[in-house]
């Protein structure tokens, strides 16, 4: 009969002495490995007298249980020991530069469109498009504006030449303010001047009422400090049989208050004229330029920043819209100067330019709301 | 336009000063550019007088003068001869600025004697050349008092910018109507000024225009015995406080009314003009030498004022140079005439001229004002130059410009949002020269001849508005159209919006480039767009077709700036043709540089063609676009690296293109990293069905997936993706993905092959696989490997 307190202490003293997972395992399986001590006391049950075979078998297997939770009790000591030993090397210098993310933006263009449009969908508009090439007649003839009219120098056109049809060019002049359209070409073609072609296909292809909001590129033949020959309007359009100035003026003094922010924002419509409104009005805004500066809303300068006016009732003619019945309001603004306005952006030339620098300092993320 | 305070106050019997003159005009439409006195510089000069002037101790030519300034007695050396005892003249104080140097006065000492101030000469106030001496005022000028104010050389001059529809305030006496209308004075009237000839013309007058409405009124008159020498001090003040130059006498008078009435005159020197003057077109290929002295070639399309022989003038345009009065005219006939807006702003158009008379004529000049302006400028030349006039000589007769229209008096409140009383709407109309009656329901309103632009009942309600002010309309917010507002925008700029905040999101940097670009350029990105005619300069003379050469030259501009890495995007148009359906709008991007920058943690890495192709596919994503159907294949256009190129293809249609740019081209650009693009056609994108909110029941088996590793040895010409496809293939219920996580060519792979690894994810359903299963379905993508891409297992 062996003396099974030896057998522990023997065991128990080798799982003591194992300092590493290896010994430790060394010293389990010499205990209760298949050929180990403990394994072999099992095995020579079966001679044993059925009593002190129950009995035995009993206490053999309280000192396996007791074995396997030393063991268990040695390993998490080591693994502890050893996880020290690790967090004890493993140093990094946190002062060194994270992998880097690249983070894109969005132009301030994209963003002030969006602005614009949702601020105005709140009223009710919907956003439409059209072509930027456009023929002279939807440009200019629909609005009122026929050929020769005086108010056609007051935006300066591109004109492009007619593809393979043998219109006569302009040569290599370039930039001349007083462009003549070329008047053999039956269908003259230019870059619109503003967006107001959209709203003429709106009201040509939808019957009133209307709520069209025209945002998009524009083209000037114009390019110095404050000009650029591209740019971006937003154009307004309500066509219905009762929307009058008082609603434009309210229109453009809820949305002008909205975008900057200012809710005391005020307002100054001027008299003016553009050959498709009747009434016409520019509006400005109140500003402060005391400072050498300009902010928005406080102080007692203006600032022009829009041009409106109900629309002319030829206008609604041209478009199949009949003028006895039908009214409305439309206006334009520059989205490059609404954005360097609120935004502080000082120079419109260099929203074109893809400067990297410019992009990130002026972008914006996509996650802004 | 510009005019001064005192030329309106001709017109407009007013108190108001020149502040509140300016912030009215502003008010009613005739917007106030600039308002400037330029005896503003002047301000600070006073009259004094020259208590005592004795010698300088030290210098033979200086005086030393006890200067009375109305303050104090002030000591001051003067150089000037005329400097003597009891002289009035104007003195400048220490500190002033002096307007011909700019220069701050200084107290300075003068050979050992100190002058403290300084008695001003004609020059050094600008006011003329005189430098001999100082300026000598008469006894009678108030010592101590502003110079500017006693000579009274405050006049303020006021630039407005006008609209096109108001030629009538292209004249003074617009301008002073419109004021008198809102309040601002009384519009003086004007004084008779019917001239009656002495004797018959010799000259006659036609209209010889095929087309009578190209000069339908023509009105003429013959001057003899005149003095055509310098116009007087008065004339010539009005003319050069404006910036124009005097010329001469009958010059200055027609310049003078075309400013002052908005109606332009001709004289001519009748010794030059042959028997009379007629209104013609111009012969093919006829010549004048203008005014201005630059030769025009004319066609018939151009009317011209003629002898029988030559033309003396285009018509509302431009004088020619070989009628013109000078010096010696003693004979000369006036012309007054109306000429259709049309075309002479077509001719003044064609012929790259600007002049106040064709700003006038283009926009209307009043054709119910020629006698009275004939009659004007009579008097004017008899008052200045002396001499007889003729009988007037007319030919034709006025055309009908004004229209009439009848103004509901509801109306200024349905349009304008403003109830104005009718009676009011009566006065106010009334005071800008309208004739109104009483009619049922409103007011019927005439038009005044000056008043060309006006032509409805839109303009009726206009005039009212302006002239009550704007200001006076109660803003009204819009009535709402539905509780909800439906998603205001197109599905093609939700397409947009989408894809720019993909790109966004994967570190590009969106980019507005110009819509044209050079035409040496588009040559190398298959062809030029439309081309324009008046391009703003020659390296933006033709429409872009692609996106990419802005965005590469973009790239280019900012390597040039030291920042060589860049991943720009544009959304935007192009074009191919000018029709609307020839344009389109794409989607593009350019990765240059290092995709990834030097860094500790990782290794760098140029961009390359997989960039462009997870920009494209991301952007695609991102606009619902079905990504997992979408395959790519070479075929990328010209510019592209020939080799590490591809389109993406959705079905049968070519979605965009990817890859990295034709070194070629790089080298073209300047662009000295290597670079690569992505374009997307959005025209060519399935239109997208409004699937609505709600997903596809999600997928969540519970069994674990089993992953299995495949080496492939394939000919290096067959495509991964076909084999990847064949792989899923091999069990579309089982196979829940497949991806390439090795490539290798090289040592241990024979010439002319490569090896391809991929892990297979197996995704049991409903029991777990069986060994044999698992053995059977690895047999089954090895064969479909096999046959799809030529693969054989390693």
């Amino acid at each position: 009969m062996t003396d099974l307190s030896t057998l522990k202490s023997e065991c128990a003293g080798a799982i003591e002495a194992a300092t590493d997972l290896a010994a430790l395992e060394v010293a389990r399986v010499a205990a209760l490995g298949k050929k180990g001590k403990v394994t072999g006391l099992l095995k020579t049950l079966g001679g044993l007298p059925e009593g002190e075979r129950r009995e035995f078998g009993a206490r053999i297997n309280t000192l396996k249980d007791e074995l396997e939770e030393l063991i268990a009790a040695r390993r998490a000591a080591i693994e502890a020991k050893d996880l020290d030993a690790r967090l004890a090397f493993e140093r990094a210098d946190v002062t060194l530069s994270p992998r880097p993310e690249q983070t894109g933006a969005l132009h301030p263009i994209t963003r002030t469109i969006a602005e614009i449009c949702n601020l105005f969908a709140q009223m009710g508009f919907k956003v439409a498009e059209g072509p930027h090439i456009e023929d002279d007649a939807l440009n200019f003839t629909a609005l009122n504006m026929p050929p020769d009219h005086p108010a056609r120098q007051m935006q300066d056109t591109f004109y492009l030449e007619g593809m393979g049809s043998g219109v006569e060019g302009m040569g290599s002049e370039t930039g001349q303010s007083d462009p003549e359209p070329p008047a053999q070409n039956p269908k003259p073609y230019v870059l619109r001047t503003h967006t107001s072609p959209v709203q003429v296909r709106a009201m040509l292809k939808e019957k009133p009422p209307l709520r069209v909001l025209a945002p998009g590129r524009v083209f000037r033949c114009d390019s110095d400090q404050t000009h650029a020959p591209m740019f971006h309007q937003v154009e307004g359009l309500v066509v219905d049989e009762a929307t009058h100035m008082g609603h434009l003026k309210g229109t453009l003094a809820d949305f002008m208050r909205a975008y900057f922010n200012a809710p005391n924002l005020k307002l100054r419509f001027r008299p003016s004229y553009f050959p498709f409104t009747e009434p016409s009005a520019e509006v400005d805004i109140g500003c402060d330029r005391s400072d050498g500066g300009l902010k928005i809303c406080e102080g007692e300068d203006w600032l022009e920043v829009l041009g409106c006016g109900m629309v002319h009732p030829k206008v609604l003619q041209n478009c199949g819209v009949d003028p006895a019945r039908y009214q409305g309001y439309a206006f334009g603004m520059g989205v490059e100067r609404l954005a360097m306005l609120k935004y502080g952006i000082p120079d419109l030339r260099t929203f074109f330019e893809a400067d990297l620098r410019w992009l990130r300092h002026y972008g914006f993320s996509v996650l802004d709301q | 336009m510009k005019f001064t305070l005192s030329w309106l106050k001709d017109h407009l019997e007013t108190d108001a000063g020149a502040e509140e003159l300016a912030g009215k005009m502003t008010a009613i439409g005739l917007e106030v550019e600039s308002l400037s006195d330029p005896a503003a510089a002047l301000a600070p000069f006073i009259v004094a007088r020259i208590e005592s002037a004795e010698k300088h101790p030290h210098a033979d030519r200086l005086k030393l003068c006890k200067v009375d300034t109305g303050s104090a007695m002030v000591a001051v050396v003067c150089g000037a001869p005329n400097a003597r005892t009891g002289l009035k003249g104007v003195f400048a104080a220490p500190g002033t600025v002096i307007p011909a140097s700019g220069a701050a006065l200084k107290i300075s000492g003068i050979r050992g004697v100190e002058s403290r101030g300084m008695l001003c000469s004609a020059r050094e106030l600008q006011l003329g050349e005189d430098h001999e001496g100082i300026i000598e005022l008469p006894d009678d000028a108030p010592v101590g008092q502003s110079f500017a104010a006693y000579r009274g050389l405050s006049d303020p001059v006021f630039e407005i910018r006008l609209t096109p529809n108001r030629p009538d305030c292209f004249g003074v006496r617009g301008i002073a109507r419109d004021l008198a209308a809102v309040g601002m004075g009384r519009l003086k009237p004007r004084g008779a000024n019917a001239v009656t000839g002495a004797f018959k013309s010799p000259f006659g007058i036609a209209l010889a225009t095929d087309d009578k409405t190209a000069c339908p009124y023509l009105v003429g008159r013959y001057f003899k015995g005149l003095r055509n020498g310098p116009s007087p001090e008065w004339l010539q003040n009005r003319l050069k406080a404006i910036g124009q130059k005097p010329i001469s006498a009958l010059v200055d008078i027609t310049n003078y009314l075309t400013i002052d009435a908005a109606r332009p005159l001709h004289v001519f020197d009748a010794a030059k003009v042959k028997g009379g003057i007629r209104a013609r077109p111009a012969e093919p290929g006829e010549k004048i030498l203008a005014l201005n002295g630059k030769e025009y070639a004319l066609d018939p399309d151009i009317t011209v004022i003629a002898d029988h022989e030559t033309a003396h003038a285009i018509a509302g345009i431009m004088g020619g140079m070989e009628s013109g009065c000078t010096g010696t005219t003693t004979e000369a006939f006036l012309e007054c005439a109306y000429f259709d807006p049309v075309r002479t702003a077509r001719s003044g158009r064609r012929l790259q001229i600007t002049s106040d008379a064709r700003t006038r004529f283009e926009r209307g000049v009043d054709p119910g004002f020629m006698l009275e302006a004939a009659g004007l400028a009579t008097k004017l030349i008899l008052d200045i130059c002396g001499g007889v006039a003729s009988e007037l000589v007319v030919a034709g007769a006025p055309p009908k410009v004004s229209g009439a229209a009848h103004l509901r008096a509801s109306r200024c409140k349905t349009l304008g949002g403003l109830d104005v009383p009718v009676l009011e709407q009566k006065k106010l109309l009334e005071a800008i020269g309208c004739t109104v009656k009483d009619a049922p329901g409103g007011l019927d309103v005439a038009f005044p001849g000056w008043r060309p632009d006006m032509e409805g009942e839109a303009d009726c309600v206009e005039e009212i508005l302006r002239l009550k002010g704007y200001d006076a309309i109660p803003p009204v917010s819009m009535p709402r159209l539905q509780v909800f507002a439906e998603n205001p925008f197109l599905p093609a700029q939700r397409r947009a919006e989408a894809a720019k905040r993909a790109l966004a999101a994967r570190g590009m940097l969106e980019a507005v480039t110009w819509s044209f670009m050079p035409a040496s350029l588009a040559a190398l990105f298959g062809g030029e767009g439309p081309r324009l005619q008046n391009p703003i300069s020659s390296d933006l003379d033709v429409m872009r077709k692609t996106l990419l050469p802005n965005l590469l030259q973009a790239a280019a501009r900012n390597a040039g700036r030291g920042y060589p890495d860049a991943a720009l995007f544009e959304a935007g148009a192009v074009y191919h043709g000018l029709a609307p359906e020839d344009q389109g709008f794409c989607v593009g991007g350019v990765r240059a540089g290092l995709a990834r920058p030097r860094h500790w943690a990782e290794k760098a890495r140029a961009a390359d063609l997989f960039d462009a192709k997870a920009d494209a596919r991301a952007a695609l994503a991102a606009v619902g676009a079905p990504v997992a159907g979408v395959q790519a294949s070479p075929g990328a256009p010209g510019w592209f690296h020939p080799g590490r190129s591809g389109v993406l293809r959705l079905g049968g249609a070519v979605l965009g293109a990817f890859g990295e740019i034709h070194p070629a081209i790089l080298r073209q650009l300047d662009i000295r990293t290597p670079a690569c693009g992505f374009e997307l056609f959005f025209d060519a994108l399935p239109s997208l069905k409004e699937t609505g909110a709600a997903r596809p029941p999600v997928d969540l088996p519970e069994l674990q997936p089993v992953v299995r590793d495949f080496a492939f040895r394939m000919p290096r010409d067959a495509a991964a993706g076909a084999l990847v496809r064949a792989v899923q293939g091999a069990s579309r219920e089982l196979i829940a993905g497949v991806e390439v996580f090795d490539l290798y060519e090289g040592e241990g792979v024979p010439e002319g092959s490569k090896s391809l690894a991929v892990e297979v994810r197996i995704q049991p359903r409903g029991k777990s696989l069986t060994e044999g299963e698992l053995e059977a379905l690895s047999e089954k993508i090895i064969a479909a490997a096999s046959r799809a891409a030529g693969a054989t297992l390693r």
